[in-house]
């Protein structure tokens, strides 16, 4: 075994290991500071790989702009004392037969395929042609997908706002009332 | 053990996927829900790299894993909005209780 497989068995440790806790912790908060290892993990798995870019990538948007949105809400929006029900063993039986069914077809496929000879050559630095595939051949995808990353920013703006005008509704609602009665009188 | 190969990323890739879902499945918190989508969309851009690096030899799987990471970032902007909308509303981020569009 080479150093460079030891460094991928600790890359899949800390990306797989984490993940459980993601997915069992009954605190939220552990959970999402685990997710931050995961994400890690998976950054270092792209390194492995060769995809520089990506493993940056993934540490910027993932660790840096996700992550912290996820920590963020979970501290707004947690209520005091009321432990989720999430740790309850009875409901995660059917979900859990249902993973470890999937998991295991998955297995299955990926030992039993012939995947073709591996021959790996060395890792170039991506991000010249990942650019230039951008701006070339992948152009309208990278057009539409900054369309989507706008709309979606903008809806999520609108979303959280503060709902304005509802005083001005009650109060209308309730001089339309008013006035009903007045009128039933 | 073996050399590492692309059967092992795709080992380590559907663990996490597997994960994911059962995370997805199993949460009632609508942050732990979104948490696990994060993990299911990593899982497939570790099959897209692992792919694009021992079989296909060209760029467009780190393109495609480019186009994932920046629609899950505005995919967890916008849900992360709709959980404050919701917290605001019900008082709670349970995905459960969460039953109506409107207060």
């Amino acid at each position: 075994m080479t150093a460079a497989d030891l460094i991928f068995y600790a890359l899949a440790a800390l990306t797989l290991v984490p993940a459980l806790w993601v997915v069992g912790s009954p605190n939220i908060v552990h959970a999402g500071f685990n997710l931050l290892l995961t994400l890690l993990g998976v950054a270092g798995l792209f390194a492995w790989l060769g995809a520089d870019f990506l493993a940056v990538a993934q540490l910027m948007v993932y660790i840096g702009g996700v992550l912290v949105l996820v920590l963020f809400t979970v501290m707004m929006t947690r209520v005091p004392q009321a432990r989720e029900a999430d740790s309850g063993a009875k409901r995660a039986i059917l979900p859990g037969l249902f993973a470890l069914g999937v998991l295991v077809v998955l297995l299955l496929v990926a030992t039993g395929t012939h995947w073709g000879a591996p021959a790996l050559t060395d890792a170039q630095p991506t991000t010249a042609e990942i650019g230039a595939n951008f701006m070339t051949s992948y152009i309208f995808p990278f057009e539409y997908v900054s369309l989507v990353l706008l709309a979606a920013l903008i809806g999520a703006a609108i979303l959280i706002r503060e709902p304005r005008g509802t005083e001005e509704d009650d109060e209308a609602g309730a001089a339309v009332e008013t006035a009903e009665e007045e009128v039933q009188s | 053990m073996m050399d590492v190969g692309l059967s092992h990323f795709v080992v380590v890739s559907a663990l996490l996927f597997c994960l994911g879902l059962f995370a997805v499945m199993k949460r009632r918190n609508a942050v732990g829900i979104l948490m696990g989508v994060e993990l299911i969309l990593n899982s497939a851009n570790l099959n897209f790299v692992a792919f694009s690096r021992y079989v296909q030899h060209t760029i467009d799987g780190q393109i495609m894993a480019t186009f994932v990471i920046v629609l899950a970032a505005a995919e967890a902007a916008v849900a992360l909005a709709i959980v404050l909308a919701m917290f605001r509303n019900f008082g709670n981020v349970n995905a459960a209780t969460a039953t109506s569009l409107k207060r």
